[in-house]
Parts: C-alpha cells; sequence; structure tokens
C-alpha cells in the first residue's frame, strides 16, 4: 500500500532563476569567463560584418558604375609592338546595336611637366592621352574640381588632369598651367578617380585636335563602350572585330566591373580565416566557462547537498548547473554579438560604408554560444549530479 | 505491515559500511513512532549523522531495512527518493547552509522548490513559515544581516515551509550560543506539538534530556535505551 512517488518538474522561470542566481553569487569570476565567450563572438561577428559592410559597398558601387561598361584596349601584336587601332574604330563601335555610348583615348607621345625648367626624371609615369568629349559620361568620371573640355577648348592647349596625375604635379585646382609637348596648357579641371578605368587617373587628358598639334597621329589606343545591361556579353563578343576588323585579335576586349566584383571573391576568402580565428577564441572562451564550472561544482558541494535534501532529483542538479553554464556563455554571446555589431558599424562608418550585420551571423552566434554553454556545462553538470547527497553535505 | 501504519521511521538490522571499510553503523534497529520527539546522543564518530542520512534517505544501508512512511528505502529509485525527501522530510543542518546574498524570504522559499508548487505559493507559505520563526518582519534582509540564531530560524522555516511529517536536526544548536540554542529547541517543540516528528542530534545533555525520547549511540549501536 504505498503512494506512487514522482519528482515533480522544474518551471523554467525557476529554472532561470536558480541560474541567475548561482551566477550572481560570485559576480566577477561570472563576468570573467563570459567575456572570454563575448570577445570570441565580437570578433566573429564583427569580421562577418565587416566582409558584408565592404561587400554592401562594392555593390553600391558596382550599382552605381554600372557593369554594362566594356573596353577594347591595345593588345601586342605579332612583332611584339604595341597595337593601335583603326581611326574609324570609335565611329563602327558605336554602330553596333545594344552600344549606347563610345568613347576614345588615343596615346600621345609627348612628356608632361609642371614647368619648362622641371628635369625629365620628375615628371615620369603620367600618360598624355587624346580624349573624346563624352568620355567621362562614358566611364562614369567625375570632374573633380573645375570643368571636363568643351568643344571649343577641346582645339586650344587645354587639359584635364586624372587624380593621381594632379597630385604627382602637385596641383590641386584648376587654372594653373603645365609644360606640355614643349608648350604650355592649361588645365580647366581634375578629374576624381574613375573606378572602372583607373588608366584615366594617372593621365593628363587634351582634346583630339589639340592633340594633333603636338605630333599625336589620331589613332585611338583604348575604346570605351557602354551597351544595354543584357546585351553586354553579346556586344563583348563582336566588340574585337568591330573595333579592329583587320586583326581582332590583336585587342584586348575587358569588363572592368569584373574585377571589382572579384574582389568580393577575394575577400570571402579572406574573412572566413578570420572567422576561424574568432571561432578558436570562442572555444577558448568555452574553456573558460567550463573551468568556471568544474571550480563551482567543488565549492558548491554543500549546496548540491543541501538541495538533494530538499528533494532535488540527479536530474535538477544536472539542469541546474547546465542551464548556468548556458546563461553564462549566452549573456557572453549577447555581449559579444553587440560588441561585434558595434565594431562593424563604427569601422563601417569610418570607411564610408553602409555598415551591414548579417543577421545570420547574429543567429549563428547565438547558437553558438548556446552549443558552447551546453557542451562546457555538461561534464561538470553530470559531475555535480553524481555527487552522493550525504558526501556531498560533509564536504567540508 | 499493518502494525507499523504509526511508525513514521523502521529500521531493521541496519548496518552502514563506508567504501574505506568503516563500520559507522553495526545491526542497529529502530522504530520511530508518528509524533514523537527524539534526540540522538554518543559520541563524535559513534554514527549518529550517519543514522540521520539513512533515515532522511539521503542514503541506503549496506544491509538491513529502512522504511521510511512505509516506503522501503531499498526498493525505491533516485528520483522517487528525492521525491519523498520534497514531501515527507525536511533537514535542519548545524551550519545553516543558507544562500549568501538572498533574501531569507527566497531562501526559505527555496525549501519547496522542488516541491512542484508554483513560486508565488512557495513564497506564501515562507513567508507563514518564517513568522511562526519570528522572523515576519525581516523578509528582505539578507542572512550577512542575521545573527547565528537567526540564520538557523530561518533554516527551521526552510525545513518546515512545506509541512514535512518528520523533521530530521543534526546538532541545530552546535553553532549557538545558549539563548539562542535555546529558541531553536522552543521553535522544535512547538513543532513538535503541531503534529510534527521530530529528530535531534544534540551534545548537549540537558537539552537531550528534556526531550520524551533518548536514543544513545556508541561505536555504531544502539547503546540504551530501546530494545533492539
Ligand atoms: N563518507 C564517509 N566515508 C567514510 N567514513 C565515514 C563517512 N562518513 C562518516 N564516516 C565515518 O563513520 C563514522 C561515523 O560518522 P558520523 O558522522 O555518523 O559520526 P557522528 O556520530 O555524527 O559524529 P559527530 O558527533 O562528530 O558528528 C566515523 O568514524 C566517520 O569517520
Ligand atoms: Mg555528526
Amino acid at each position: 500500500m504505498t503512494v506512487q512517488l514522482r519528482p515533480a518538474g522544474l518551471r523554467l522561470s525557476d529554472m532561470a532563476r536558480v541560474a541567475v542566481t548561482g551566477m550572481r553569487a560570485r559576480p566577477l569570476r561570472a563576468f570573467l569567463s563570459a567575456l572570454g565567450v563575448a570577445l570570441g563572438i565580437a570578433a566573429m561577428v564583427a569580421v562577418m560584418g565587416v566582409s558584408a559592410s565592404s561587400r554592401a559597398e562594392i555593390d553600391r558601387t558596382l550599382q552605381l558604375l554600372g557593369t554594362n561598361l566594356l573596353t577594347v584596349g591595345p593588345g601586342q601584336n605579332l612583332t611584339g609592338k604595341r597595337a593601335e587601332l583603326p581611326m574609324k574604330a570609335t565611329a563602327m563601335v558605336r554602330r553596333i546595336g545594344p552600344v549606347t555610348a563610345a568613347a576614345a583615348t588615343g596615346a600621345v607621345t609627348a612628356k608632361v611637366y609642371r614647368t619648362d625648367r622641371v628635369p625629365t626624371a620628375l615628371s615620369g609615369g603620367i600618360a598624355v592621352l587624346a580624349a573624346d568629349l563624352n568620355l567621362p559620361a562614358t566611364v562614369g568620371g567625375q570632374v573633380h574640381a573645375g570643368d571636363w573640355l568643351n568643344p571649343a577648348a577641346a582645339r586650344l592647349p587645354t587639359a584635364v588632369l586624372g587624380s593621381a596625375a594632379a597630385r604627382r604635379l602637385g596641383l590641386e585646382r584648376a587654372g594653373n598651367r603645365i609644360w606640355l609637348g614643349q608648350r604650355w596648357f592649361s588645365v580647366t579641371g581634375i578629374l576624381a578617380p574613375v573606378p572602372l578605368a583607373p588608366e584615366l587617373d594617372s593621365a593628363v587628358l587634351i582634346g583630339w585636335d589639340a592633340a594633333r598639334d603636338i605630333g599625336f597621329d589620331g589613332h585611338p589606343t583604348t575604346l570605351y563602350c557602354r551597351s544595354e545591361e543584357s546585351q553586354v556579353e553579346a556586344v563583348r563578343s563582336v566588340l574585337a572585330g568591330t573595333a579592329n576588323p583587320a586583326a581582332p585579335n590583336e585587342v584586348l576586349v575587358s569588363r572592368p566591373s569584373d574585377a571589382l566584383a572579384a574582389q568580393r571573391a577575394t575577400d570571402q576568402a579572406f574573412s572566413g580565416l578570420l572567422v576561424g580565428i574568432g571561432a578558436v577564441a570562442l572555444l577558448v572562451g568555452g574553456i573558460g566557462v567550463a573551468n568556471t564550472m568544474v571550480v563551482g561544482v567543488l565549492e558548491r558541494r554543500a549546496e548540491i547537498g543541501l538541495r538533494r535534501s530538499m528533494g532535488a532529483t540527479r536530474g535538477h542538479i544536472r539542469i541546474q548547473f547546465l542551464s548556468e553554464s548556458l546563461l553564462l556563455s549566452l549573456f557572453g554571446g549577447a555581449a559579444g554579438a553587440a560588441l561585434g555589431w558595434l565594431l562593424t558599424v563604427a569601422y563601417a562608418f569610418s570607411r564610408d560604408w553602409p555598415p551591414v550585420v548579417p543577421t545570420w551571423a547574429l543567429l549563428s552566434a547565438v547558437a553558438g554560444t548556446g552549443l558552447v554553454g551546453v557542451v562546457a556545462g555538461l561534464y561538470p553538470a553530470v559531475r555535480a549530479s553524481r555527487l552522493s547527497p550525504t558526501e556531498a553535505l560533509t564536504a567540508p | 505491515m499493518r502494525d507499523s501504519a504509526e511508525s513514521v521511521v523502521e529500521m531493521d538490522r541496519v548496518s552502514k559500511v563506508y567504501a574505506g571499510g568503516v563500520a559507522a553503523l553495526r545491526d542497529v534497529s529502530l522504530t520511530i513512532h508518528h509524533g514523537e520527539f527524539v534526540a540522538i546522543v554518543g559520541p563524535s564518530g559513534s554514527g549518529k549523522s550517519t543514522m540521520l542520512h539513512l533515515i532522511g534517505t539521503l542514503d541506503r544501508p549496506s544491509t538491513g531495512t529502512v522504511r521510511i512512511a512505509n516506503h522501503d528505502v531499498s526498493r525505491l529509485s533516485d528520483r522517487s527518493l528525492a521525491a519523498l525527501r520534497s514531501s515527507a522530510i525536511g533537514f535542519i543542518f548545524q551550519q545553516f547552509h543558507l544562500a549568501p546574498n538572498v533574501p531569507i524570504l527566497r531562501n526559505a522559499a527555496d525549501g519547496l522548490l522542488y516541491s512542484g508548487l508554483a513560486r508565488r505559493d512557495r513564497e506564501e507559505r515562507a513567508r507563514i513559515a518564517l513568522r511562526r520563526v519570528g522572523l515576519g518582519h525581516r523578509l528582505h534582509h539578507r542572512p550577512h544581516e542575521l545573527s547565528g540564531g537567526e540564520r538557523q530560524r530561518v533554516a527551521i522555516a526552510r525545513a518546515v515551509a512545506g509541512n514535512p511529517r518528520l523533521l530530521l536536526a543534526d546538532e541545530p544548536t552546535g553553532n549557538l550560543d545558549s539563548v539562542s540554542g535555546a529558541q531553536v529547541m522552543h521553535l522544535l517543540r512547538e513543532l513538535h506539538q503541531g503534529g510534527t516528528t521530530v529528530v535531534v542530534i544534540t551534545h548537549d545533555r540537558e537539552i537531550a534530556e528534556s526531550l520524551p525520547r533518548q536514543i544513545s549511540m556508541l561505536d555504531g549501536r544502539i547503546d540504551t535505551g530501546v530494545p533492539a
């Protein structure tokens, strides 16, 4: 005639209260072991956030610049000499149906100096290019200072500097003169960097007619063309033959936006490595939590004995230490995620990027810390639950 | 066993041998009836705490049977023993074992943590128990703000908040001065008068002699008082 004895379950709220109480009993230790987890999570979230932000920035740039620009550049001909395009190449390319704009530059063999007294050595690396008037519109170039060439100025000795060329010449605003091809050219403007045509940054651009006056032969060397977004590949396939029908294999056709997009891939590989480092930090944090819990079990034997005397089952003790470890780890994880988010926003802000912290990064941070908490707490919890009540109570 | 319906504790030829080979109890037989107030006395190392732990189902005998509230302890699983402790047995220890920095109301209410009662009910019962031990006005104080005697009274409130049938105290006055000790014994007497079966280990001869029944231990055996 014995009644069934069945232990009552512990409510989730009670479990949480017990865990919080256990954690708060030694706040410094709890803080330090949660800190380990927090740093690991912060590192991982920040790395994922920063790389996501940088990709968002590349996407934004691509969006802004467009991915429909194709470049026809000079290749090598069979004799190894730099190939040049026929005079009417630009006009031919414009005639391709989906092409919406085309502009050319032609290399001018002339040297450029800050003054007529600078020794030759000081002005190396600056190309002189004859440019079509619609060049900035075609490549998406912005004038940083002054004005772009206009039809009237293009015949006069006037020049526009690429951003790097301007820096090298020590000119920050328009209105100066430069010594180019043995005569003075006045600088009417300076371009902002052109991401899709970085070769323009280190160039001095002059009008086609002005170029002829200093010995330019009129052959375009590089051709930029925009086409309808959906037809870019089709245009690409006929571009070489159209621009240089005589020797299509002597020109190089490229899509500059591809190079930008390729950055995303390298970026991803790099951030994979950093996330790995963060994972190691998280592991070390988890070991810290496990250590805290093991020490806690040793120190709290009397408490465990008391709880057993009050009717706690082994399961109750196990879940108590497990939930304490989980809570410790989740606290660290939440703090780490917040810190990682802050770091991402601060970094993105400093680089003028759109801050992006992927939701999956935050979710996996929470899942990761949950896992760490459970794994770290498992052994101590089992150990605590296996203590015999009497031994626990008589512990010194 | 019909004739044992009124017995709360029944030990039949119980021995306890610890892992190291120490025989802490040898062939002890003992019956404690419902409503008794028993003192266990004896020199240090004579097996008093061991016997109290067996009565409290915190441990199992090496040989012999222990029946608590009609349950054969050796036939019950660890989970069932826990359920039995949470519903029928209250413990008081010499060291109080209060959670530091936790208000005494919660300390007392946690005695019912494993009873399945909701927090509100646990705190209500703890409040009543604390009032009963004269600490109703200090519910939100923390243990370090209390004297030793007051702390032991909190521990008593924690042990009796669930109205256990059996109250076991291992030297409850061992850490207290005589005035506080007398207060604690007075409380235990009140609980006994309320119908609880109380078993107290004590070193204090005076206290022991003031109780209705004494069990004297010597070297793991019951020395006098109860026929084996
Ligand atoms: N967990 C244990 N393992 C081994 N021996 C133990 C254990 N617990 C108690 N003993 C031994 O069993 C004997 C009885 O111990 P017990 O604690 O029951 O004595 P006691 O009468 O309560 O003594 P005290 O008055 O000092 O509290 C002692 O010799 C003790 O050393
Ligand atoms: Mg003892």
